[in-house]
């Protein structure tokens, strides 16, 4: 009786196991915002992802001998860091072979406790989250594809220090962590150059009466004017700084770097200077441009290129290692070297991407217009960039 | 000297506005000793209102000052209705109850109006349409625009109008009998209910227009744009004496100076040592200030002798 019973439950799990390995589906998971404010940027992000996951089971991949089919688990977490760890602690659950995410680094830098807390740690590979600190943490299975703050903070102050020779810059931020952050690494980088920096002025994240600080700043009569902080401050203190009479060339960093200075700051933000970290979406491969167009109908619009590009990443070490067990397939991550729709992708130490590149950009008639690309300390002109890429991609 | 000068301009404007918003609490105050805090929720409100305004109208193509004029002619009444729905659907239930409680439904009130407007208007920050186009002029080597001239002369205009109707008008005498006695008000014929409804709602009327003023001058509405805003003005009012109409005006353009001097010469004073970001600071250690020294306020007097 007992023996019969064991072999039924033997001849059952053989039966479960065999079934098991006849199964060929990889989940890899995708989280980012997909309602909210910057829900239009976190669909974005998602449809890198999935472009690269259904051109790769179009190309029918064989690992371990047998053909593998990608799902995508596409989750959203809100832009929130409460909501990204629960959506991340889901992920593990499903048991995903790896993570495209997530979007926002207050969001990211959590959830990637969660990632790593998981036995095996799941690799997991960021396409838009800047922030240092994410890879700072030690963990062995967080990646980006992006650059990070510390490096736009030297970009942008080497490109305003070369373009428009300020002799005296006004340095102001907004006190958080990443407006003080990009405008002390602007700080030393002018001073470097020989730049005079004058005493820093500060806001808070919701000042909107730029008034006093800049009538202040204006006292000194700066050659241009440096503000770390995000577009909802940067754009009332653009306009009053033109109102003021201020002519100094005014510059950003990546949160005060969008399409909403237009409405914020109207004519005051023509001539503007600002940076972000990656390329423009439109200086992506041109193959991935026309199959992102020919899927989802619409351009990409921000990340999409990194976000496609770090899915293939998880794809291409899983072949090299010949293995979907991220156990396996990590040591091979980290020592990927990758032409992606971004350009050569490798990663550091750390999982940041080597020579990661910043783009310089600047206002004219209410349009963002990327002007220079900034690659190992290197400025190149944006169209000689394009100019590069295409002729390697003709290569 | 310019640069004093031109601080000088800056603040006026600021206090200008303070000294609107700050008139909402000092005349609810006044009549029932209540603290008003959800008043700069009201101002929010009125930008909310005239944002949505302005946008839809922006492309019409009809002439900017008039797409302002209906604004605010929409965000007036929009206000007035909020104000009249507060008083009498969360302060008038609790008028005889201890001090306490409508003071924390008021908080309640703010928290929700916050809120409402979120899911109306979204958590991002909206970008106020220019439409006017600004004009600048110089006066030595300071800056005044229009905007400014405008926001100033529109505080005074309505300072003045409602100093005419609380100093010369029947209903003016009315809400100053109120505010004297409310019983004894009630037995020569003042309908307290009344006057007090109609306190929410001039204050109402004119958070309006101080929030179209707000959102017109730094181009941005948020919906938590009144918090701030009505601690400050609220502070201006005590400044000024609560419950005192001219004090309330003093104590806002004096905050909005300070403010300015305080934002523009504290790096200076203190070698750096602390910066332009503790401009938020001097309203209120200016508040401490003068409650130490003067307890009833610049002009609180008159606070003193009322019932």
């Amino acid at each position: 009786m007992t023996r019969s019973r064991l072999l039924l439950a033997a001849m059952v799990l053989a039966a479960v196991s065999g079934c098991e390995k006849k199964s060929t589906a990889i989940a890899i998971g995708s989280a980012a915002p997909l309602t909210g404010g910057i829900a239009h940027l976190g669909k974005d992000n998602e449809n890198g992802a999935r472009l690269a996951i259904e051109e790769a089971n179009a190309a029918k991949i064989k690992i371990d001998g047998r053909e593998v089919q990608f799902d995508l688990i596409s989750f959203d977490d809100q832009a929130d860091p409460k909501v990204g760890t629960t959506v991340a602690q889901k992920l593990v659950d499903a048991k995903v072979a790896g993570v495209v995410g997530h979007l926002n680094s207050g969001v990211t830098i959590p959830a990637s406790a969660v990632y790593n807390g998981a036995s095996p740690p799941i690799p997991m590979i960021t396409g838009s989250a800047t922030n240092p600190k994410l890879t700072e943490q030690g963990f062995k299975n967080v990646f980006r594809v992006v650059g990070r703050d510390d490096q736009q903070g030297p970009a942008i102050a080497n490109y305003l220090a070369s373009t428009a020779k300020p002799k005296l810059v006004a340095v102001i931020d907004d006190a958080t962590a990443y407006g003080e952050g990009l405008a002390n690494e602007v700080e030393k980088t002018l001073t470097a150059a020989a730049v005079k920096v004058l005493p820093r002025e500060r806001g808070t994240d919701k000042t909107t009466d730029w008034k006093a600080v800049l009538t202040k700043v204006k006292g000194s009569s700066p050659d241009a004017v440096f503000y770390g902080g995000m577009d909802a401050t940067g754009g009332p203190l653009l306009r009053q700084g033109r109102e003021l009479g201020i002519k100094a060339v005014f510059s950003f960093g990546d949160g005060a770097c969008t399409d909403n200075m237009k409405q914020l700051a109207g004519e005051a933000a023509d001539g503007l200077l600002c940076s972000q970290a990656g390329i423009p979406p439109q200086a992506a491969s041109k193959k991935f441009l026309d199959s992102y167009k020919k899927r989802f109908k619409v351009d990409p619009i921000l990340y999409a290129p990194f976000t496609y590009d770090a899915a293939n990443l998880l794809i291409e070490a899983m072949k090299r290692a010949n293995s979907v067990d991220p156990a396996k397939y990590l040591p091979e991550l980290q020592k990927i070297d990758f032409a992606g729709a971004t350009g050569r992708i490798a990663f550091d130490a750390k999982g940041d991407r080597a020579d990661a590149e910043m783009t310089i950009f600047t206002m004219r008639a209410g349009r963002l217009e990327p002007i220079a690309i900034i690659k190992s300390g290197k400025t190149v002109k944006y169209e000689d960039f394009i100019a590069q890429t295409g002729d390697a991609a003709k290569k | 000297m310019d640069i004093f000068i031109q601080q000088l301009i800056n603040g006026v404007t600021l206090g200008a506005i303070y000294a609107v918003v700050a008139l909402g609490y000092t005349m609810v105050y006044g009549i029932i000793q209540l603290i008003n805090f959800a008043h700069g929720e009201v101002v929010m409100i009125g930008a909310m209102v005239a944002y949505s305004v302005i946008s839809a109208l922006a492309p019409t193509g009809l002439p900017p000052l008039a797409i302002v004029l209906v604004a605010t002619g929409c965000a007036i009444p929009a206000c007035m209705l909020i104000g009249y729905t507060m008083e009498r659907v969360a302060y008038r239930p609790l008028r005889g109850a201890p001090r306490l409680a409508p003071l924390i439904t008021a908080i309640g009130i703010s928290i929700i109006l916050q809120h409402v407007a979120m899911m109306i208007w979204s958590r991002n920050p909206l970008a106020f349409p220019l439409i006017i186009k600004v004009q600048s002029y110089h006066i030595g080597g300071a800056t005044i625009t229009s905007v400014q001239i405008a926001i100033i002369a529109i505080s005074v205009l309505m300072m003045g109008g409602l100093a005419v109707l609380v100093y010369r008008t029947k209903l003016g005498t009315a809400m100053r009998a109120t505010a004297h006695n409310p019983q004894v008000a009630g037995l020569v014929g003042i309908d307290a209910n009344r006057i007090v409804a109609l306190t929410f709602v001039i204050g109402a009327a004119l958070a309006a227009v101080a929030g179209v003023m707000v959102a017109g001058y730094y181009g941005i509405a948020h919906y938590t744009m009144g918090s701030q805003l009505g601690l400050k003005a609220f502070c201006a009012a005590v400044l000024g004496g609560i419950g005192n109409v001219p004090g309330a005006m003093l104590g806002g353009v004096l905050l909005g100076v300070v403010e300015a001097l305080g934002a523009g010469y504290i790096g200076d004073l203190t070698g750096n040592v602390f910066g332009s970001n503790y401009q938020d600071v001097f309203a209120f250690i200016v508040l401490i200030a003068v409650l130490v020294l003067r307890p009833s306020g610049l002009l609180g007097e008159r606070v003193g002798d009322r019932a």
